[in-house]
């Protein structure tokens, strides 16, 4: 008779010890998986200011910007006309050039391809450009086009607009 | 402790004063001496005994190469050529280091193709199948992670890509990629670790080889007609007949692996990764390891992101189940006359995805690729349970030794087929 309180007793004392201690392995083991984030100084990359009176129309430059290229390129009237004429319905990732862009004539992008991150070409005029004259990535082949949003290949989304303001007409100040 | 426990007595008393102790002597006096191998075991079976004295040498050669090692970014690729031109007889570390890690990997393969066309992974040796396995991907992890270590181009390219697989993964992929990373990209906190790390797992790898060894001592070694051992007829003890033939195989190995280290060290090595890692630009042609290039094949073949990573990582995944994917009682594909030669239509694909997995995705290449994946697959998934259905299989021998009368029959006029007249039986009892 005296047998049966007891093991739940039993049972109770085992449940929570072996609870504390799960519980208590979790709080041990936290700190180490969140020392492999980033640090506090990576955290704190800041920002770059860029002059951009020496661009051409045409032309794009590749600055660094928190370890990663960023392209900043003064578009031709054509290659703006050609961004501002595609349907944002027909793309796989759906964005009207206007929601890219600060000022119609400078495109600001990370120049880091959304399928595996590789750097793609078209930054120098002997550059593949891709089959829409923006950018094309060499490792898995993706195209991008004149607003560096992706048109063909395996790259699920466009390329991304770091955040920037124009200081002045000739600055711009990215992060 | 119990007291009557009945010890092994040897003629060396310090031999006895240890066993006494802690019973070693006789623990590798039973698995290395006297363990039975199947006396048909053909060269085939020699690769395993390849593979480990190859982790061995990785180690030791990854230690004294991590004596001059810098991991950090501005000093990695420096301190690299510097083993190569001042270290005293760092080329020959480093050489021996990265092609043995190239042979490991031709080693392992043949080890892994040894086990499917025999059959090694069927009952009862499935869970030393998926310990297998489990190196396998040991393995690649570290081979990644060690390759990312020179800093050259194809090293920070190549560890951009591949962690960049993660990022594929729906809702917690960025996330993920920047904790593996410890940064937004690809930079010093990632090296860091990245050599940690790959220091760290060959020893795990060791560990899981302890396993896997001490799994097939269990039920003993497969051989090439898939049956079991009998009676000692069947059978030749480790010590001296396996140890020699493995050390006959061994100077074959050391004569392959030596002909690459001292007149070919770069054959197998990307001439882009004797460049400084640049994180503002990317190789024109980044290609992995062609150990890997089977797999990057897969990713490549899909035009989808999270449906190539997947594809690619579910390559590997599928190969755990596959004792159990294969119905037929069965074992060696020696007996198996249709599955036989999807068998070997698997290794010939195999061998495809990797040539076109180092080649660009484009046109014929990718075609390939694709039908190749489809193959990849439908081996695993149609061809493997459906042909263990419909498949009759040839008559297995009564028994290994049973084997060498069939073979010795016809020359010596002797005995029904199957059944070995007693003057052969004495013959085959070497």
């Amino acid at each position: 008779m005296a047998k049966k309180p007891n093991n739940k007793r039993r049972d109770f004392l085992q449940l929570s010890t072996v609870t504390l201690g799960a519980v208590g392995t979790a709080a041990f083991i936290w700190p180490f998986l969140k020392s492999m984030s980033p640090a506090e100084d990576t955290l704190a990359a800041g920002s770059t200011e860029v002059d951009i009176s020496a661009i051409e129309e045409g032309q794009s430059i590749t600055i660094k910007w928190r370890g990663k290229p960023v392209f900043i390129k003064k578009r031709t009237k054509d290659e703006i006309e050609a961004a501002k004429m595609v349907q944002a319905g027909d793309l796989r990732d759906p964005q009207d050039d206007a929601d890219r862009v600060q000022k119609e004539e400078w495109l600001v992008l990370v120049g880091v391809c959304t399928h595996l991150g590789c750097v793609p070409l078209g930054q120098k005029v002997s550059d593949m450009k891709g089959e829409y004259d923006g950018w094309y990535c060499p490792c898995h082949g993706s195209h991008y086009d004149t607003s560096g949003r992706i048109r063909k290949g395996p790259a699920p989304k466009n390329l991304d607009v770091p955040p920037y303001t124009f200081l002045n007409d000739t600055t711009i100040k990215i992060g | 402790m119990d007291q009557n426990r009945k010890v092994h007595q040897f003629k060396n008393p310090v031999l006895n004063w240890i066993e006494f102790r802690l019973p070693i002597i006789s623990y590798f006096k039973k698995e290395y001496g006297d363990y039975p191998m199947p006396k048909n075991c053909n060269y085939f079976w020699s690769f395993g005994a390849l593979a480990t004295i190859t982790l061995v040498t990785m180690i030791v050669s990854g230690i004294f190469l991590a004596m001059n090692y810098t991991p950090h970014t501005d000093m990695a690729f420096d301190s690299v050529e510097r083993i190569m031109r001042d270290v005293n007889y760092g080329w020959l570390m480093r050489y021996i280091h990265s092609n043995g890690a190239a042979f490991f990997f031709i080693i392992v393969y043949i080890h892994i193709v040894r086990a499917m066309y025999f059959g090694s992974y069927k009952y009862p040796r499935e869970l030393n199948w998926i310990l297998g396995v489990f190196i396998f991907l040991l393995m690649m992890a570290t081979s990644f992670l060690g390759y990312t270590l020179p800093w050259g181009q194809m090293s920070y390219w190549g560890a951009t890509v591949i962690t960049n697989l993660f990022s594929a993964i729906p809702f917690i992929g960025e996330g993920l990629k920047t904790w593996l990373l410890g940064d937004y990209n690809v930079g010093n906190a990632t090296l860091n670790r990245f050599f940690a790390l790959h220091y760290v797992l060959p020893f795990v790898i060791f560990g899981v080889v302890g396993l896997h060894v001490a799994a097939v001592h269990v039920h003993g070694s497969n051989n090439p007609d898939g049956i079991d051992i009998k009676t000692n007829n069947d059978s030749v003890n480790f010590f001296p007949y396996m140890l020699i033939k493995d050390t006959v195989a061994m100077c074959a190995f050391g004569v392959a692996i030596s002909a690459v280290i001292f007149f070919g060290p770069n054959l197998m090595a990307e001439v882009d990764n004797y460049i400084p890692a640049d994180p503002l630009v990317t190789p024109a042609h980044i290609v992995p390891n062609w150990y890997l290039a089977p797999f990057y094949a897969i990713l490549r073949a899909v035009p989808d992101k999270l449906g190539g990573v997947l594809l690619m990582f579910g390559a590997i995944v599928i190969l755990f189940v596959l004792p159990w994917l294969d119905r037929s009682k069965v074992r060696s594909c020696n007996y198996r006359p249709i599955y036989k030669w999807f068998m070997m239509g698997f290794f010939v694909n195999f061998f495809a995805l990797g040539y076109v997995g180092m080649l660009p995705a484009e046109g014929l290449y990718l075609l390939i690729a694709r039908v190749g994946l489809l193959y990849y697959f439908g081996f695993f998934f149609i061809i493997t349970p459906f042909v263990g259905w419909i498949e009759k299989p040839s008559k297995l021998p009564l028994s290994i030794s049973d084997v060498y009368a069939k073979n010795i029959a016809p020359n010596i006029g002797g005995g029904e087929k199957g059944i070995p007249s007693p003057a052969m039986q004495k013959d085959t009892n070497l």
